[in-house]
């Protein structure tokens, strides 16, 4: 159970370090959501997979409580990580920043006037 | 009387999730009564404010059951093996800088918001694609992609089998 909860931990911090290189190495605001919000939900996962395996480990009422909050968490994190990113993306898109070295942005071709216009 | 419905089905929900959120914490039986209380009232204040929203433009068979358990079974299958072999792909990008990015536009011809929010979340958690829009018009998807394949791309060329699916639970 030990190695299965050390494993989880050693790929959840593997996959949030990419995300912090991620920031570092990719040239724009998009790319960067990309490598610091989904490299880090995957890591994340894996962190809190490790808490609930503890959890169940540990048994009795405070395990249980601490392997379902987990799980919870896990469920929130999956809710609310994409409609931030979402936000951010569009805010960033909508105030004017192009993508860097982008072969192709239909966004900017439609305008965000397009829904005035059907 | 359709807003009574609307605003105590989310107060249920909310219930719900909460007494899941505060299992085994009490001694009586499962819940500890202050508990119970403070989530009813939590509850009742999360239905008046959100219920709304939550139930425009067919929302109600979101409660068919069914659609619970293909959700599940999504989430568990080619959601989770698409997100991984997606994990993969960009942690080889963020190593190697190899990256072609672009806003590609497709449009999935799904109609209803869950539907849509549904894929635009599914897209979002997929690392290498992010929903930058959606045209609330026509359900046009603008989608920042870090290795753009095809200008003109197809919805299947883009997120795979996620469409399909979102078909299934949400429409």
């Amino acid at each position: 159970m030990n190695g299965l909860i050390y494993a989880f931990l050693a790929i959840g911090a593997a996959f949030n370090a990419l995300g912090a290189v991620a920031l570092i190495r990719f040239p724009d605001v998009y790319t960067r959501i990309h490598g610091a919000t989904k490299c880090t939900t995957f890591g994340s996962i894996f962190s809190i997979l490790a808490v609930a395996v503890y959890g169940i480990a540990q048994g009795g009422g405070a395990g249980g409580t601490m392997a379902v909050r987990a799980f919870l968490a896990l469920l929130f994190l999956l809710l609310t990580n994409p409609t931030g990113s979402h936000a951010l993306a569009r805010g960033a898109h909508r105030s004017g920043i192009k993508p860097f070295r982008a072969v192709v942005d239909r966004l900017e071709e439609v305008g965000h006037g397009h829904r005035e216009v059907p | 009387m359709r807003r009574v419905a609307e605003w105590a089905t989310t107060a249920t929900l909310a219930f719900v999730v909460f007494l899941v959120l505060a299992s085994f914490t009490g001694r009586w039986g499962v819940w500890a009564p202050d508990e119970l209380l403070a989530g009813g009232v939590i509850a009742l204040l999360v239905g008046l404010a959100t219920g709304r929203f939550a139930w425009s433009r067919g929302g109600w068979r979101l409660l068919e059951p069914q659609r619970w358990l293909l959700f599940l079974v999504y989430l568990v299958g080619p959601f989770l093996y698409a997100m991984a072999r997606a994990n993969l792909d960009v942690a080889w990008r963020v190593i190697t800088g190899r990256i072609n990015p672009g806003i590609v536009r497709f449009n999935p011809g799904l109609r209803t918001d869950f539907g849509r929010t549904f894929l635009a979340n599914s897209i979002t958690l997929t690392p290498g694609t992010l929903t930058v829009d959606v045209d609330e018009g026509s359900g046009d998807f603008f989608v920042h992609w870090i290795n753009v394949k095809d200008p003109l791309p197809t919805a299947d060329a883009v997120c795979g089998p996620f469409p399909e699916w979102a078909r299934r639970i949400a429409e």
